[in-house]
């Protein structure tokens, strides 16, 4: 008790220079506007922004790679030395757009790494780092020399549960073994990137998952898995179920049900994804804009909402941390369930 | 479109870069990452199966040897006791025997010695009697001629004598 109490007013002490940044701000003119700035956070940028420190921003330039719509010409290069006839638009999230001869403007061709796959490549770099050092650990061993230690165990009980736990029962017994390598990698894919979205600064932060752009293609992967190699029995589930005639025929009735299925259960994945990280980012930088807030409101609003928001910060990414395990864990058992039901025995007519 | 957050825009970039990276991560932990922990943990799950099999069908045989011998022992130790019995059987008729052997034995050189006795005892009596018949003679002899030496008892004697005789 005592050493909460203590905690507690450290966190009051570090946290009172913060007023000094809200006057400013206040000095400023600038209304704290939340819902700005959490968009802003979750929104994908050009540049990795670190920290401000008396009105400059400290940021690392991430590539640009632009074609241009008129010329054909491709830029690569940095957001300070962008071409005359490309500009940031602001009315379109800051995203690069191109002037053309009417004076209108123009998208071009945007393959920028930005801060969304900057990221990226860091977990995927990091996932390969990881279980390629694993997979080396395995190779100077076999099955008679003792089960590994440390990380490798960690990693290799964390691998069997999502293999032995989850996929199996899923997919099924006979299957499981041709989808194991891709769920494996879309829940550790999911899971890091998750995880390193909670790290709020530079190795991780970016709104990886909370951008709908990933879910969606992990959600086409899946449809493409699920689809792709369904067997006869799901095909005929789909367009002649068994039920009675006149639901199927003349009026298609349950095919097109069925068919428009297809298409809501990886659109589910995605939306579900998406909106749960989404949100989980969002609470936590409104908690953190809360301290804010709380200081330019005046000293006594600036105490009290720093404790209180400070806990809720605690707790929430306590709370996403679970949730970044359960998001990748759900996404990964609702594939691997509708791959399962692609593969369907034929069932007994009764 | 404009009004919608970024997050929520499609984006060809995004979706470009993200199917890149997921390919290549998907390519280099399907081909050298998963399959190696899952594969070694499945040896290793049937080597321990497999070895757990061994280890019960060892004491299994450790057990049906442990019975064996046991049944040997026991085996050993009923035909022990037969020996031992049979070698006691045997002991005593020998025993038996040469009891019999040497009572017989004492017997013979009892009566042996019996006869042999017998036969000194009737030479003794023997030579006793020849002697006693001797000693008798040169006594009588001697005793005559000590009472005959006079003619008067000469004379009574021949009377006598004669009487005897004529008694008779």
């Amino acid at each position: 008790m005592k050493q909460i109490k203590l905690i507690l007013l450290l966190l009051l002490i570090s946290l009172s220079p913060l007023q000094l940044l809200a006057n400013i701000n206040e000095a400023g003119g600038d209304e704290i506007n939340i819902p700005e700035i959490v968009l802003e956070h979750l929104s994908d940028s050009y540049e990795w922004h670190i920290a401000s420190y008396e009105g400059k921003h400290i940021s690392i330039p991430l590539p640009i790679i632009v074609r241009s719509r008129v010329t054909g010409d491709w830029y690569v290069g940095t957001a300070h030395n962008l071409p005359k006839n490309f500009f940031f638009d602001e009315t379109h999230h800051g995203k690069i757009y191109e002037k053309i001869m009417d004076g209108g403007t123009v998208r071009p061709l945007d393959l920028s790494i930005t801060k969304t796959v900057a990221q990226i490549w860091i977990v995927v770099i990091m996932l390969i780092f990881i279980f390629l050092f694993c997979a080396r650990w395995y190779k100077k061993r076999n099955e008679k020399s003792d089960a590994p230690r440390g990380f490798v165990g960690i990693m290799e009980m964390f691998v069997v549960t999502i293999h032995d736990e989850l996929i199996r029962p899923s997919v099924g017994e006979k299957y499981y073994k041709q989808y194991a390598p891709y769920l494996l990698t879309v829940f550790f894919f999911i899971f890091t990137c998750n995880l390193i979205g909670l790290v709020p600064f530079f190795p991780g932060g970016a709104n990886v998952t909370g951008n709908i752009n990933v879910t969606l293609f992990l959600a086409v992967c899946t449809m493409i898995a699920i689809n792709l190699f369904g067997n006869r029995e799901y095909w005929k589930e789909i367009f002649w179920p068994e039920v009675p005639l006149f639901l199927k025929f003349p009026v298609p009735l349950m095919p097109v049900i069925e068919l428009f299925g297809v298409f809501t259960k990886p659109f589910a994945l995605m939306i579900r994804l998406f909106a749960n990280m989404m949100a989980g980012h969002a609470v936590i930088l409104s908690f953190t804009c809360v301290i804010f807030l709380g200081w330019s409101m005046g000293i006594g609003y600036g105490i009290g909402l720093n404790m209180f928001s400070a806990l809720m910060l605690l707790f929430m990414n306590l709370l996403e941390v679970l949730v970044a395990f359960v998001q990748a864990y759900v996404f990964t058992m609702l594939s691997a369930v509708f791959i399962g039901l692609a593969h369907k025995e034929h069932h007994s007519t009764e | 479109m404009g009004n919608l957050p970024s997050i929520l825009t499609p984006d060809i970039g995004l979706l470009f870069w993200m199917f890149l990276a997921f390919v290549v991560v998907f390519i280099v932990l399907a081909r050298f990452g998963f399959p190696v922990i899952i594969n070694m943990v499945e040896d290793r799950k049937r080597y321990i199966d497999e070895s757990l099999r061994k280890a019960h069908e060892a004491s299994e045989r450790l057990e049906n040897i442990r019975k064996e011998g046991e049944t040997i022992l026991q085996e050993a130790r009923e035909k022990q006791s037969l020996i031992m019995k049979e070698t006691a059987e045997t002991r005593d008729a020998i025993l038996e025997k040469a009891q019999e052997q040497a009572r017989e034995e004492s017997t013979r050189l009892l009566t042996d010695a019996k006869k042999q006795i017998e036969v000194e005892k009737q030479n003794a009596i023997r030579d006793i009697r020849i002697q006693v018949a001797e000693l008798s003679v040169q006594i009588a002899e001697k005793v005559l001629r000590e009472k005959l030496s006079s003619d008067e008892q000469q004379m009574r004697m021949i009377n006598r004598l004669l009487d005897e005789v004529s008694e008779a």
